[in-house]
């Protein structure tokens, strides 16, 4: 592949971009308090916030780069780092708390580690009651949700789930 | 039919005539809780069997029941067939739930669920079905299978084997009981059964027509659902399942029957007070939105769940959406406000999808719009997502997070009543208030005011998790003890242990200790214990939990969630934080208490908003009662005896 094809490429990447953040921002054009709903769609979209995007989104709405950063950073929910290609999420929500999620967070950290760490092959995070308490302690992987663990069913999953 | 404008003689039209009944229905739990323990599976497997069968039977999804413990949970009904409950189902099992129970009228094993619903005689029908559970405590000594033989045994003797069957239920509602049998379909149960007493069983109940008044339990269940009177029953996705549910008749009742005044005065005479967590009396929120004058005002549904570890509003919004718009659209009337939003938190996607979904059929029916069913009032709604920050709870916070500002809070006053989203009188209530003024609205507020206490009113929703036997959610009327909440309706502490305490609140709310469990769930009775009545989480510990750890968790939440803008909270609690963690590896001295109560002090006189005004309360209510635990980890003498002390226990529990 030639020089020119690919710098042509990543132009049209750019310009796809710019012309999707103008659609979201259409979108929400009219609707009062929108920054947020746009936030959350370029995550849905990109699976966190790129620089890029938020400069133009900046440019869009006639917002300042500070003032967009400045809500990213305060909410959570936001990511400003691309996600691995696994998600594990250990719910951190009392119930869960009290039977041992932190043995199982433990547990994964080691292994992870143990395999080169997090590697961008899995994301570890913890999360706030994910609703199946009568479950606890529960770990989400993927979106799909594991009851009732114990830190010897870490392997398991990290296992069922490596190089897929 | 759902593209139709609604008229209020469509709606009456809907009322009056009840549907006809599906001859057989299966309702689905698929809740997030549900789908999480494989609910999508289940419904996937049952429609299969079904088609497979050619049989007809109408399977539908619903919200959660509230039965997290059993999760997968399965309802069959039907005309002129008992409806039972199944719990802990898997693809298999609802396959067999098709061939064996809905065509061939069996149960199945190990899966029914014996509800609180209980039958005081035989409604003079012959039994055809026994439930046994030995609800004693000890796991190991389980007595379930050998009085299932006993009593088949003792079927055969009276040659009744073929008419009377006998199951293993998965759980009867009943705890420490002894051997307990529910016949079906009168629902008679009995409890403390012993061998003897099956003879007698068979021969004057199943032969004799007789009631065993011996045994008959006649407690009645402690639960009263009204807020979650549609959740695990209809579809939540069908504007037209609430509508036969009753749905909406308080809107119409309010639209066309009553002045904005006399709804207010109507939610005065009910006695409702806000279920967020502050208690503060609907009526006067909402008579204090509506007096300023204003070119536009504003109502806000609060779906930010904060309480790490609840999930009453949650199964409210996904289990039964429309009851929550509505009750949204009454207070709009109310208050004179034109716009609505429903601030929900991103982490309950499924959440926000059937509030969406009810907001589009409302719009496509017409009753959301202008001239709302004919009358003056014109109103619309629209969902805003939080974005996992638990400050956002908090009013002046949530209008800030609305209007697309990180989520810091303001001082009151002034307040939002008088200058609230974009500095327009609003009007901000929790999820679980709405979904009772749809009902106060419709049955009226003595109805209402009938339950619970004098100043606390009505029922209140209760999230019961941690080493509890059975986690569940229940809705119990005010001023009943904790520990009925508890004990009766959720098993108390598992595996037998012992419970410790129980935390309410959430990180803004404290422990209960176990010789206080007596005291009635009312907002002052908590608050005097140095806890509160929160939004509804209660957390339930054993023996082995450690208090200081727990406060340590309370805290920490409320450290990581501070919003920094005010010093007492934000260092008052990293520096609280720090002595805690100091004292619970075991490296604290007798002085760090005294620092921590003055740190606790100052926060909860000087920060600005509730989350730094409360995040003391884990602590000081564990430091009230149970000071030992502190002093155990700071002195290293008391701190080997109390070791030995946990060891003696556990020792004596493995016996
Ligand atoms: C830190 C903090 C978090 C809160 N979180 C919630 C919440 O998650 N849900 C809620 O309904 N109210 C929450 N509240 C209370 C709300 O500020 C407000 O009082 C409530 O939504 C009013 O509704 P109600 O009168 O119907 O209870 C929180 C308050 C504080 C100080
Ligand atoms: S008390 Fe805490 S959360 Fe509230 S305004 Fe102050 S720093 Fe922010
Ligand atoms: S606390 Fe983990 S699922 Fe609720």
């Amino acid at each position: 592949m030639s020089m020119g094809t690919e710098l042509g490429n990543l132009l049209d990447w750019v310009e796809g971009i710019r012309r999707r953040v103008r659609e979201l921002a259409k979108e929400w054009e009219d609707q009062e308090g929108n920054l947020i709903m746009i936030l959350h769609a370029i995550q849905n979209e990109f699976g966190y916030i790129p620089r890029g995007v938020a400069s133009e989104l900046s440019k869009e709405l006639g917002i300042s780069m500070a003032r967009i950063y400045e809500v990213i950073t305060f909410y959570h929910y936001f990511r400003l780092t691309p996600p691995g290609r696994h998600t594990i999420q250990v719910c951190m929500g009392t119930a869960c708390y009290l039977k041992g999620a932190m043995d199982l967070q433990n547990e994964l950290e080691r292994q992870l580690k143990a395999t080169g760490g997090r590697d961008g092959e899995f994301h570890l995070e913890s999360v706030r009651c994910i609703g199946c308490c009568g479950m606890a302690p529960a770990v989400v992987v993927d979106g799909e949700t594991h009851g009732r663990l114990c830190p010897n069913d870490m392997a398991g999953i990290l296992k069922e789930k490596r190089g897929k | 039919m759902e593209t139709k404008r609604l008229t209020t003689s469509d709606l009456d039209a809907i009322w009056a005539e009840a549907p006809a009944p599906a001859k057989m229905w299966i309702r689905v739990g698929m809740d997030t809780g549900g789908i999480a323990a494989g609910a999508r599976q289940v419904y996937d497997a049952l429609i299969d069997a079904r088609d497979d069968l050619g049989l007809k039977i109408d399977i539908r999804k619903t919200g959660s029941l509230g039965l997290s413990y059993a999760d997968p949970v399965v309802v069959v009904g039907g005309v002129d067939r008992p409806t039972v409950v199944f719990g802990a189902m898997d693809a298999e099992s609802a396959r067999d739930l098709i061939v064996r129970h809905c065509r061939d009228g069996y149960l199945l094993e190990d899966r029914v669920i014996a509800t609180h619903e209980r039958g005081r005689d035989l409604g003079g029908q012959p039994q055809v079905a026994m439930l046994v559970k030995d609800t004693s405590p000890r796991k190991n000594q389980d007595r379930t299978a050998f009085f299932q033989d006993l009593i088949r045994e003792e079927l055969g003797v009276h040659h009744q084997q073929a008419k009377v069957r006998v199951y293993r239920a998965k759980d009867m509602g009943l705890y420490q009981k002894g051997v307990c049998v529910q016949l079906l379909p009168s629902r008679v149960t009995y409890t403390n059964v012993s061998g003897p007493d099956i003879r007698r069983m068979i021969e004057e109940t199943l032969q004799g027509g007789q009631v065993l008044t011996d045994l008959l339990e006649t407690a009645g269940d402690p639960q009263q659902r009204i807020v979650l009177r549609n959740c695990g029953l209809i579809d939540p996705d069908e504007l037209q399942s609430y509508l036969q549910a009753g749905g909406y008749r308080g809107l119409k009742r309010a639209l066309t029957e009553m002045t904005p005044e006399q709804v207010i005065e109507e939610m005065k005479v009910s006695g409702l007070r806000g279920r967020g967590g502050a208690g503060f009396p609907t009526w006067l929120k909402w008579k204090l939105t509506r007096d300023p004058v204003a070119d536009r005002k504003i109502v806000i549904c609060n779906g930010d769940e904060g309480d790490p570890g609840a999930f009453m509003d949650r199964s409210v919004l996904e289990g039964d959406p429309h009851a929550v718009l509505e009750g949204l659209m009454i207070s709009a009337y109310a208050i004179g406000a034109e716009t609505g939003f429903f601030y929900i938190r991103a982490e309950y996607p499924l959440a926000v999808e059937r509030i969406q979904r009810a907001i589009d059929q409302c719009r496509a029916a017409g009753l959301l719009g202008r001239n709302i069913l004919g009358s003056d009032f014109s109103f619309d709604a629209q969902v805003r997502l939080g974005a996992g920050a638990f400050v956002c709870g908090e009013e002046t916070a949530l209008i800030a997070s609305i209007e697309g500002r990180r989520g810091s809070p303001e001082p009151r006053p002034p307040y939002p009543s008088v200058k609230g989203l974009w500095g327009k009188p609003t009007s901000i209530n929790n999820v679980e208030t709405l979904a009772a003024v749809s009902v106060i609205l419709d049955e009226g507020g003595e109805w209402y005011a009938g339950f619970g206490t004098e100043k606390s009113r009505g029922t209140k929703v209760f999230a019961v998790t941690g080493k509890v036997q059975n986690p569940q959610l229940v809705e119990v009327p005010m001023g009943i003890p904790i520990r009925t909440v508890i004990e009766d309706v959720c098993g108390g502490a598992d595996h037998g242990a012992r419970i410790k305490a129980v935390q309410t609140g959430g990180p803004s709310g404290g422990v209960i200790p176990l010789d206080k469990l007596d005291t009635p769930v009312t907002y002052e009775s908590l608050q005097a214990l140095g806890s509160i009545m929160g939004s509804g989480g209660m957390l339930v510990m054993d023996e082995s939990d450690s208090m200081v750890d727990v406060a340590k968790f309370y805290l920490g939440f409320c450290v990581e969630e501070s919003c920094g803008k005010c010093a007492p909270c934000r260092i008052g609690g990293f520096q609280m934080l720090k002595l805690l963690e100091k004292i619970h590896a075991g490296n604290g001295d007798p002085d760090d208490l005294g620092t921590i109560r003055d740190i606790c002090h100052c926060m909860k006189t000087a920060s600005l908003c509730g989350l730094g005004q409360t995040a003391p309360n884990p602590v000081l209510s564990t430091l009230q009662y149970f000071e030992e635990e502190y002093l155990d980890l700071v002195d290293k003498r008391r701190a080997t005896s109390a070791n030995q002390k946990r060891e003696a226990i556990t020792q004596w529990e493995r016996v």
